[in-house]
């Protein structure tokens, strides 16, 4: 177990490595001088070279890289050039809402995705099957942003429980910031909860085909009590694959979602950065994003083998 | 063999847009580039079918085009990643266990790291928002799933008695792949390549969405749903329409791509059910 652990660990390190030269690549080697760049076409000569200074340009391009890289390790993200304040410290700010919005969002369609899955697993072929069928292909087909926007018209509009957007902040209780985050979260979860959903339907009815199942029923258990004791924990390793595998969009999701409730996370940030030719901005919290997916799926890799000692052959 | 009910169901929803957005190349009910202040924001009538935005433009002849847009990114998007994805696929499952499939399916690994939301934003931060841009983006993030299908299809085949009575025969690997492999996982790609077209579909939407995509003045289903969002007091409708075209268009695709599978693939069917 734990020589499998060193070599995902290793093969997770490799590939940060890989991600943040790519990313360092098209944000300051593919437009030529990222501070004309960023100062656009009316810039002064002498404003492009006191940037190129601030922004520590003019190393070679290796030297550039390393003071990066080794920027990030330490937790120095350089300097925003929009806001004039360290971009670690913007991060920092917005992460509190991203992070619990993902969190909460995961939860839920966890909390839906479950029993759903069990019940049309159990009642397969029958009319709550299909029922549970008809609305989750409906759920996938939904653009969250879209169902986010609906959801606002009925729950902030018309029955006014929710307001339709921004964000209060935790300083005053946990309650008003959830609350805040509900309507977003839910939007979010919809199209998650119905993809997890079916794949808990299907890796459940494909463990009910198994011979252990069999002998358990043959043992006298009923059908509830082999499906909750032996299917369902061996059905929960499709369902991890696609919990992590999910967690990209789940990513890409919180950035629109937080445009649509005017929510002042990561996703906002990255938006303001773009308009605002923030490159610093938009090349650290990129690479946060991404370093989240690769340790995400290097966790799930982990979750794996702990539940699956078959897996860590591999 | 019969053919599923939803395939019926899912390629005529898919048949009525790809009508749709091929009647707006030659004819749409009003021009959508001109603006009439004096018409805005008009309900239904028998002039402006689903009535008109707050620029005075026709919703069903902006809807029309969005349909264009939309199916020509995601097509082209399908097809970047078709172009790179399966001869790597291929490559990498004819030199199996060596560095070049090792090296193939790692960089797949990198690429499936970056959402196609965050490539898109890598892109245009760089380069500025467009429908190309967009293409890129989610043509990229095609790749890798493609690589990984066409890899994982040709490894089984790789095992079977016809292809080592091709290697006897003398056929070299790269003969081998495009004779005997391409043909037989045409399916699954045909399968995932519905899918992905569905995938491209919601993520252009997006895209344009938040302003990455198509840009004005050229209407798209994402971005009619961005101007709708400010009118949403005012008029709802502006909101629910492009919204459920989304829908219609992603589920038809959806239907057809499960369709497909279980008429194409029956070992599936049974654990797809």
């Amino acid at each position: 177990m734990l020589r499998f652990a060193l070599t995902r660990f290793v093969s997770l390190t490799l590939s940060l490595i890989a991600a943040s030269l790519v990313i360092f690549l098209v944000i300051e080697v593919i437009p030529g001088d990222p501070a004309a760049y960023m100062l656009g076409l009316n810039a002064t000569p002498e404003a492009v070279t006191a940037l190129r200074d601030t922004l520590g340009l003019n190393g070679t391009l290796a030297e550039r890289y390393l003071n990066w890289a080794g920027g990030l390790l330490r937790g120095d993200f350089g300097q925003s050039y929009s806001y004039r304040v360290p971009v670690a410290e913007l991060v920092f700010e917005r992460l509190w809402v991203s992070l619990p919005l993902a969190i909460y969002a995961l939860a839920l369609s966890t909390l839906i995705a479950f029993p759903v899955g069990l019940i049309a697993a159990a009642r397969r072929g029958g009319v709550t099957d299909y029922g549970i069928m008809g609305v989750t292909q409906l759920g996938i087909a939904v653009p969250n942003f879209w169902f986010a926007m609906l959801l606002v018209l009925v729950f902030a509009i018309n029955l006014r429980w929710f307001s339709a957007g921004g964000f209060p902040g935790w300083q005053d209780g946990l309650l008003p910031g959830f609350k805040a985050l509900t309507l977003p979260a839910v939007a979010l979860a919809l199209p998650q909860a119905s993809i997890l959903a079916r794949v808990m339907r299907s890796a459940l009815i494909e463990t009910l085909g198994q011979d252990y199942i069999r002998t358990a029923r043959a043992k006298g258990l009923s059908q509830r009590q082999a499906l909750t004791r032996h299917a369902l924990r061996n059905a929960l390793i499709p369902v991890l694959t696609i919990i992590g595998l999910q967690f990209s969009f789940l990513i890409a999701g919180a950035i629109i979602i937080e445009n649509v409730f005017f929510l002042p996370g990561l996703g906002r940030l990255i938006f303001q950065g773009i308009t605002q030719r923030d490159l610093i901005v938009v090349e650290s919290v990129v690479m946060l994003l991404v370093f989240a997916v690769i340790s995400v799926t290097f966790l799930v890799d982990i979750a794996y083998a702990a539940v699956d000692p078959r897996l860590r052959r591999r | 063999m019969r053919v599923p009910a939803q395939l019926i169901l899912g390629a005529g929803l898919s048949v009525v847009f790809l009508a749709v957005a091929l009647l707006s190349l030659v004819w749409v009910p009003q021009d959508v580039t001109t603006l009439s202040i004096a018409d805005r924001l008009q309900p239904p009538s028998d002039l402006h079918w689903l009535g008109t935005d707050h620029f005075g433009r026709d919703v069903l002849s902006m809807l029309m085009v969005g349909a264009r847009i939309s199916i020509a990114v995601a097509l082209l998007a399908v097809g970047i990643g078709i172009a790179v994805g399966v001869p790597l696929g291929l490559w990498a499952a004819a030199k199996r266990g060596s560095w070049v499939d090792e090296v193939i399916m790692r960089g797949n690994d990198l690429i499936f790291a970056f959402p196609s939301l965050v490539i898109a934003i890598l892109i245009t931060a760089v380069f500025g928002p467009s429908a190309v841009n967009a293409i890129i983006a989610i043509g990229i993030f095609n790749i890798p799933v493609f690589a990984r299908v066409t890899r994982g299809g040709a490894l089984s085949l790789w095992t079977l008695d016809y292809i080592l009575a091709a290697r006897v025969a003398g056929k070299k690997a790269f003969r081998i792949s495009l004779e005997h492999i391409l043909p037989n996982i045409a399916n699954l790609l045909i399968v995932q390549g519905t899918i992905q077209f569905s995938l491209g579909i919601l993520a252009e939407a997006g895209l344009s969405y938040v302003g990455l995509g198509a840009q004005p003045p050229t209407p798209s289903w994402g971005r009619m749903l961005a101007e709708a969002q400010t009118l949403i007091y005012t008029a709802p409708r502006l909101a629910i329409l492009p919204g459920l075209a989304i829908v219609f268009m992603v589920l038809g695709l959806n239907l057809m791509g499960d369709g497909l599978r279980d008429l194409l693939d029956p070992r599936l069917r049974r654990a797809a059910r």
